[in-house]
């Protein structure tokens, strides 16, 4: 009498191993490329790095002709326009989820969601050409006034200086855009996740929709939100097209919000084509600074994201 | 326009592709080169090359190889007279990427071209100088457009080796401007120099009013506009200034040269010539360098520009042609059109060239090249101007005429 048994290690040896092996591979390459693409860049970019040193990212000064090379300015333009791009997307993206997930009656919700997830498949040309042609020239009247209304207020003064069309603000509109359907769609999954269980606990203890919104929702899905929010800013941070047409391209440190500017994906993108070798090196030595950068983007939002996973499975 | 220089952040993969296309095509021109069992000496081919061309070429390219020594191009005159009709060139295809500013005239000489020799597909990808340059090092192209010189220090990193400068066309930059009620406007360089740095900021100054005697101009502030990209115009533009009024003058540009500079934050920038020639359009009190066939397509207005001779000189094709017979040309035929000395010139001329290896690897892409560049300096001179480009002097055409012989291409 034998029974049919089920043999673990042959079918190890068989497909078990080859997938092992494929994903390990795949693990791998993924590593190989990104070695390689830091190690050709680094190696490009040393000629750069040896000559400024430490100044190469405090030097508010760029020159090819005097071969001076500063990531200042630029370093500068990319944090501001992503802080105003998130510091407009993260409410209106939150409040699209929230809408979509939570409030919208159930008929509405579908098209909602098609609408906004549309717009995340519009080309970054596309929104620049839009913020060069129709927001640029319309959007520098909202500039003038805020300008006028706010000149003797102290802080604002400085924030809201001689109005530019083409300025850090209009990429910051732009970039907004660009990202609200990445973070929206992305937040809309995360808030799903939360067991309803909870939410409808929430309702009949009394609670109002926002109360069990902030009580239930947010905390459940707090971790979430932030890599969503951090997806949002390195895409932001990143873009490169829609900001070359909308920034202004002006190399300078300002607190003036509405002054033209410039960031470093988009400067790389305007300068390579005519630059020359050592020229070039710099360029590199800004993207090389660009990647950093967006690794240290990278490297909070995960901590962001375990600690606060820590906490919420801690309340539990 | 705002996508030919926006693909970097695919350059790489676009590198390969071209790799990859270049790679598959040598392959399929030696294979189809080797099928004939043609043994003609390096002579006959050259003689075939200028050939190749229209009548209009050979009568041209006779008398300048009379001036060249080589040996080898003595024959070419005898053969080339004899050659009534053009032959057919071995198919081919020629990839070639460079300067955005002569692209046009590329163009239409690259359409011109392959009604003569069909078999003949030339690419040309605009791209820069800098990244035709580049190309051209790597051995990705078969030749580069390049609106400037390379480096003595660069010239190691051409894995083809020696290269030769063929100039091409010669081409004005405008300062085009927009001010309410002026049409005519005569600028000095130094004038120019201080609007462009900031330090003259209204049109009605003094130093603008006094090379404009008799023309009412207004207090409007004045808005700078110039190049957000790197540019081969912003690098003849300031390369102008530096040699009228900077470093090789009185010191009153402090920018340098270089195809981006230092401009002032207070200033305007755009993409491409377009977009500069857009802004000057769109903004009272705007001024700006922009090429004279965007100027004219944009409907601007553009300033007398004063030249070392002392003379106003409008930017016309005529002037830019009269500037590169006053240019000092080198041995390689490197030369500086702007700020060129005669009366006529039109002191902001902008020159470009074809680079190509003076040792060819590939028998039908090399007759090819030599073909198509001889067709650019003979026949094609006549269609430059038709669409904004000024001809090249005749001095100095046939010089790069006789430059050809000195293409060195295998017998198989």
């Amino acid at each position: 009498m034998s029974t049919p048994t089920l043999d673990l290690r042959a079918s190890k040896s068989g497909g078990e191993a080859g997938f092992r092996g494929l994903a390990l591979a795949s693990g791998v390459f993924v590593l190989l490329i990104l070695g390689a693409i830091a190690l050709v860049m680094t190696t490009k970019a040393w000629p750069t790095f040896r000559t400024m040193g430490l100044d190469f990212f405090t030097t508010k000064r760029w020159s090819a002709p005097d071969k001076i090379y500063g990531a200042g300015a630029f370093i500068f333009g990319t944090i501001v326009s992503a802080a105003i791009a998130l510091a407009l997307a993260v409410p209106v993206s939150l409040g699209i989820a929230l809408f979509t997930t939570q409030i919208a009656p159930r008929r509405l919700r579908k098209p909602v969601t098609y609408a906004v997830d549309l717009l995340a498949v519009v080309p970054s040309v596309v929104f620049g050409l839009w913020g060069i042609s129709v927001l640029a020239p319309n959007v520098v009247n909202l500039y003038d006034w805020l300008h006028r209304t706010f000149k003797s207020v102290p802080v604002l003064k400085q924030l809201f200086g001689a109005p530019n069309g083409r300025s850090f603000f209009t990429a910051g509109i732009i970039l907004a855009l660009m990202i609200t359907p990445i973070i929206s769609s992305l937040a809309r999954e995360i808030i799903d996740t939360c067991p309803p269980g909870e939410r409808e606990g929430a309702l009949a203890l009394g609670a109002t929709q926002w109360e069990m919104i902030r009580g239930v929702v947010i905390p459940h899905a707090k971790g979430g939100l932030v890599g969503a929010v951090m997806l949002g800013l390195g895409r932001a941070m990143g873009e490169t097209i829609a900001a070359t047409l909308v920034i202004g391209s002006a190399t300078q440190i300002t607190a003036n919000l509405f002054g033209a500017g410039n960031s470093m994906p988009a400067f790389i993108a305007s300068q390579w084509g005519e630059a020359d070798s050592s020229h070039k090196s710099a360029l590199v030595a800004l993207a090389v600074t660009l990647f950093l950068l967006t690794l240290l983007v990278n490297m909070i939002a995960t901590r962001a994201v375990t600690r606060s996973q820590r906490r919420t499975a801690g309340a539990h | 326009m705002f996508m030919t220089k926006r693909s970097i952040p695919v350059a790489g993969i676009l590198a390969l592709a071209v790799v990859a296309g270049a790679c598959s095509s040598s392959t399929k021109t030696s294979t189809s080169t080797a099928a004939p069992a043609t043994t003609a000496p390096a002579a006959a081919t050259t003689a075939k090359a200028a050939a190749a061309t229209t009548a209009a070429a050979a009568t041209t390219a006779a008398p300048a190889a009379t001036t060249a020594a080589p040996a080898a191009t003595t024959a070419a005159p005898a053969t080339t007279a004899k050659a009534a009709t053009a032959a057919a060139l071995k198919a081919a295809t020629l990839n070639a990427s460079g300067a955005t500013f002569p692209k046009a005239f590329y163009d239409q000489a690259i359409a011109d071209f392959k009604k003569v020799q069909k078999d003949v597909v030339i690419n040309y990808g605009g791209g820069g100088s800098g990244k035709g340059r580049t190309d051209l090092a790597d051995q990705i192209t078969d030749w580069a457009g390049s609106d400037g010189t390379v480096k003595e220090e660069d010239k190691a990193k051409y894995k083809g080796g020696e290269f030769l400068y063929f100039p091409t066309v010669v081409a004005p930059i405008t300062v085009s401007f927009n001010v309410d009620g002026v049409d005519k406007l005569n600028l000095s360089a130094t004038t120019i120099a201080k609007i462009f740095q900031r330090e003259i900021k209204s049109w009605d100054d003094a130093a603008i009013a006094a090379d404009n005697a008799g023309v009412k101009l207004p207090s409007t502030p004045i808005v700078v506009a110039h190049r957000s990209d790197g540019s081969g115009t912003t690098d003849n533009f300031t390369k102008f200034l530096d040699a009228a009024v900077g470093s090789k003058g009185d010191g009153t540009w402090k920018l340098k040269s270089g195809s981006t500079v230092e401009w002032p934050a207070d200033t305007q920038a755009a993409e491409g010539n377009s977009g500069v020639a857009k802004i000057v359009k769109d903004t009272k009190g705007a001024i700006g360098y922009v090429d004279l066939s965007d100027a004219k397509a944009t409907g601007l207005k553009f300033a007398s520009v004063k030249n070392q001779a002392g003379k106003f000189v409008a930017a016309t094709l005529e002037g830019a042609s009269a500037a590169a017979e006053g240019a000092e040309i080198k041995p390689d035929l490197t030369y500086f059109a702007g700020w060129a000395k005669g009366d006529a010139a039109y002191p902001i001329a902008a020159q470009t060239w074809i680079l190509v290896y003076k040792k060819q690897t590939d028998k039908a892409k090399g007759e090819a090249t030599k073909a198509f560049v001889t067709y650019v300096l003979t026949a094609g001179q006549k269609t430059a101007s038709a669409i904004d480009f000024a001809p090249l002097p005749k001095a100095l055409a046939d010089k790069a005429i006789a430059q050809l012989a000195m293409i060195e291409i295998p017998a198989a």
